[in-house]
Parts: structure tokens; sequence; C-alpha cells
């Protein structure tokens, strides 16, 4: 009899028939589309407008000391006020913030990573722009 | 690019530590086990907030009270950080919860054991807590971005879950009579399954792992297990108690410790969900989530009219 290795958090479907199953089929994913292709927020939120599923929402927070928001991840509530108070409970259990945004996920517009080669071109040659381009004598201090 | 040049480029990412993210393309294979081990994690820390959950109003003092009430809400945080880096791979939170609740999805089987003293509590915190920390600090470097970093917030709240776990157990241990006894029996009753949590023995498995090749995880079953045995038998020695193995030996030449061989009809008969707690851990998932439907739809109907009130407001 042989098993697939699984782990804590990781359990396969056929777990304990002793049939090796070699990529898993415990999923069932409510998307036609490939994964390269997908964005969350289409997929979620998409499927949330009529259904009973609260829309999704991404949280940045903004800790003591920090100087700006930072994404913390994503949470599920019916309305805004909803979404920041759940973001109190989920992200903040330990004095983690003192500000936090929520936005609806299907706000979030976001930049594609296949065409990040030609995208980012741009500042691809321009060393110049960093002080470590300059070359300049040891005695020189403060600088 | 063609699939297979597709999946090279991918691997290249792989194999120079470059996170994954949500939008990059994958193999269907990749996107489809982490879809099952990061929803199966997210159950596993729901449905373990239940057999603790059951200690919260028994617990000996506001104080006990009070930090086993803190760690069962973060179990329920680390539930959600972990749905919702599932969901980064296009499967709703819907579907995960039913698939769990139907049954269909997996958790661990740790938690369908019960906690029938306060003791157990504080085993679970140290034995189960200490268990799934290896684990999870492993998962910090997963490939997958949001995966990692979901488990980076969870291994900094769960070191406090495993430290409380094994104060109480001190506290017991220098106790009456009766508490020492407590505490060796709730450490005898989960010490076997919290080896079982790393799953089967490396040399039952046959495939080529490829979730170590995608770096999905680090380290081997029998890698973890081992680390988790040697930090344990030489924490247990501070509590004065014993662990329920007497093959349990340090070994000079390997430098690690021997230990006996974990009853596997046991194992994959929990796995099957025949453990003594299967059925009644999702009847209560299930009960709560159908007790609950009244509120998730009443705040949705006041979400929808509260935004028309603001619309005709504003026309």
């Amino acid at each position: 009899m042989t098993t697939r290795k699984f782990y804590y958090g990781d359990i396969p479907e056929d777990a304990g028939t002793g049939v090796p199953d070699p990529v898993g089929r415990a999923t069932s994913i409510n998307t036609g589309k490939q994964g390269n292709k997908n964005i969350r927020t289409e997929n979620t939120v998409g499927v949330s407008a009529d259904k009973k599923d609260w829309p999704l929402w991404e949280v940045f927070i903004r800790s003591k000391q920090g100087l700006d928001h930072k994404h913390m991840g994503s949470l599920h509530a019916a309305d805004a006020e909803m979404a920041i108070e759940n973001a109190r409970d989920v992200y903040t259990r330990r004095m983690e913030g003192v500000s936090i945004w929520v936005v609806e996920s299907r706000y979030i517009h976001a930049s594609n990573p296949d065409d990040a080669e030609s995208f980012y071109e741009p500042a691809n040659d321009k060393v110049y722009r960093h002080p470590t381009f300059y070359e300049l004598p040891d005695e020189l201090k403060h600088m | 690019m063609d699939e297979h040049q597709e999946e090279q480029h991918f691997q290249e990412k792989i194999d120079q530590e470059i996170k994954i993210e949500p939008r990059d393309w994958m193999p269907e294979a990749y996107r489809k086990t982490l879809v099952r081990q990061i929803s199966q994690h997210a159950h596993s820390e729901i449905v373990g907030m239940l057999p603790e959950g059951n200690w919260i109003t028994r617990a000996p003092s506001l104080k006990r009270k009070a930090v086993l009430l803190a760690k069962v809400q973060d179990e329920a945080g680390h539930g959600l950080y972990l749905y919702s880096a599932a969901e980064t791979l296009g499967v709703s939170r819907e579907t995960m919860i039913n698939d769990l609740h139907s049954g269909k999805a997996k958790y661990s089987s740790i938690f369908n054991y019960p906690t029938l003293t306060w003791a157990d509590i504080g085993a679970i915190g140290w034995l189960v807590d200490g268990a799934a920390i290896l684990n999870q600090v492993m998962l910090c470097r997963s490939s997958y971005g949001p995966y990692a970093r979901a488990m980076v917030r969870i291994c900094k709240e769960e070191s406090f879950h495993q430290r409380q776990g094994f104060e109480s157990l001190m506290v017991l241990s220098r106790g009456t009579d009766a508490q020492k006894a407590m505490c060796q029996d709730a450490i005898n009753r989960w010490w076997w399954p919290s080896l079982m949590m790393f799953g089967p023995k490396d040399s039952e498995s046959t495939h080529s792992d490829q979730s170590t090749k995608w770096k999905i995880k680090r380290k081997s079953n029998d890698q973890l297990r081992q680390e988790f045995v040697d930090m344990i038998a030489e924490q247990v020695k501070i509590l004065g108690m014993t662990l329920p193995d007497p093959a349990l030996k340090w070994n000079e030449s390997r430098r690690q410790y021997d230990f006996g061989e974990i009853d596997w009809e046991e194992f994959w008969n929990v796995v099957k969900g025949n453990g003594p707690c299967n059925k009644q851990r999702l009847e209560a998932r299930n009960k709560a989530h159908e007790n609950g439907e009244w509120v998730r739809e009443a705040a949705l109907a006041y979400a929808r009219k509260k935004a028309e009130r603001q619309k005709s407001k504003a026309a």
C-alpha cells in the first residue's frame, strides 16, 4: 500500500484510501479561467454581488511608528463600517495600528506582472539616479 | 510564451527564491495544491477553536479564562488570514466553508481528540501548538507570497500560545499530587496524536515530492517530527514529567532522540473520519454556520438599505 505524503494543513482528499493522488482534487474552484489571468477581485466580488456572501475588502494599516499605511490582508464585510471593525479584530489584536483604511477589493487596479519587463524598462538604464553612481575621493567627508 | 516556457520561467523564479504572487503565471497543479493546503490549514485553525472553547467557561481563574479567550480569538484570526490567502488563488470563501461543512475538505486530525481535563489545554498549547509552529516556521518561507506572509503573522502570534501552555502545565506540575497526575495524564494522551500531526513517514511516499520542488514546503515529515521530539524530550524534564514512550532514548551517535513507532492504524482511522470527535466537530461547525445565517443576511440587508438611502439623499 502506498500513500502520498501529507502535512499539517495539507491532507489529500483521498487520505486513508492508500491511492496516491499526484495533484490533489480537493478543490472546486469557481473560475473557468487560467490562474495567471485571474484577478481575485473578479472572482470573488463578482460572484458575491447577488449572493449571500459579503463582499471582499482589502485592509491597510498604519502602525504608530509607521509612516504609511501597509497592506495587511483582506476580509469579508457587509459594508465599510463593518469592514473597519472586522479589520480591527482580525489585524490589530496587539495594537499593531492606529489607523485603518479599507477599500472594496473590486476597486483595486493592479499592474500586470506579464508586462513587468517593458513596463519598468524606462528606469532600467538610469543608474545615474543612484548616489553610488558617482565615484568620489575617500577624503571627502559628510557626503 | 508557451506553456512549457512559462513553466520553466516559473521554476526559475522559485529556484531564485522569488515569491509567486496571485496574478503571476503558475501551473494549475501548483495552484490546486496550494488551495488544498491553505484551505485545510484554515479549516484546522477554525475547528481548532472547538476543543479549547470547551474550557473557556471552566477555566480555573479569571486570568486563565482571559488568556484562553485571547488564544481562541487568535485561532479565529489565523483561520481568516489563511482563508483570504486561499481566496487570492480564485477559490471563494463560500466554497471552502461548504467543503469543510460537507466533510469534503479535511482539517488536522489532532482536533478530533477530546479535551477531557483542564490540563489538556496546557498540553495543547505546549505540544499541539509546538508541533504546529515547527510546520509554520517552515511555511514562512513558502514560495507563494500571500501564504508566506500570512504565516509570518501567525508565527508571531503563535509563540504566546505555546508559552502559555507550558506555563500552565508548569503550575500543575508543581501543584498537589492530583494536579501532577492530571498533568501527566494530559501529556500521555496528547503525545502520540501530536507526533501524528507531522503525517506519514517519508519512506511511505512513493511520489517525488513536487511540493518540495515548488518550495511550498521545505522539510520532510520525518525531519520535522525529529526536531519536535528532540525539542520536547528536553522540555519535559523541566516539568518533571515523562513522555509515554519507553523507546524514547538519546542516541549519542545520531545526536538525536530515538523514539517508538506511531500507531499508524489509529492515525489512518482518525484521518478517515473515525476519530473520537470527528462527528461532533463537524456538527458544531454546521450548527454555528446555520445559526448565524440570519445574522449574515440581516447585515447584508442593512448595508444595502443604508447604501440606498445614501444614494437617494445624494440625488
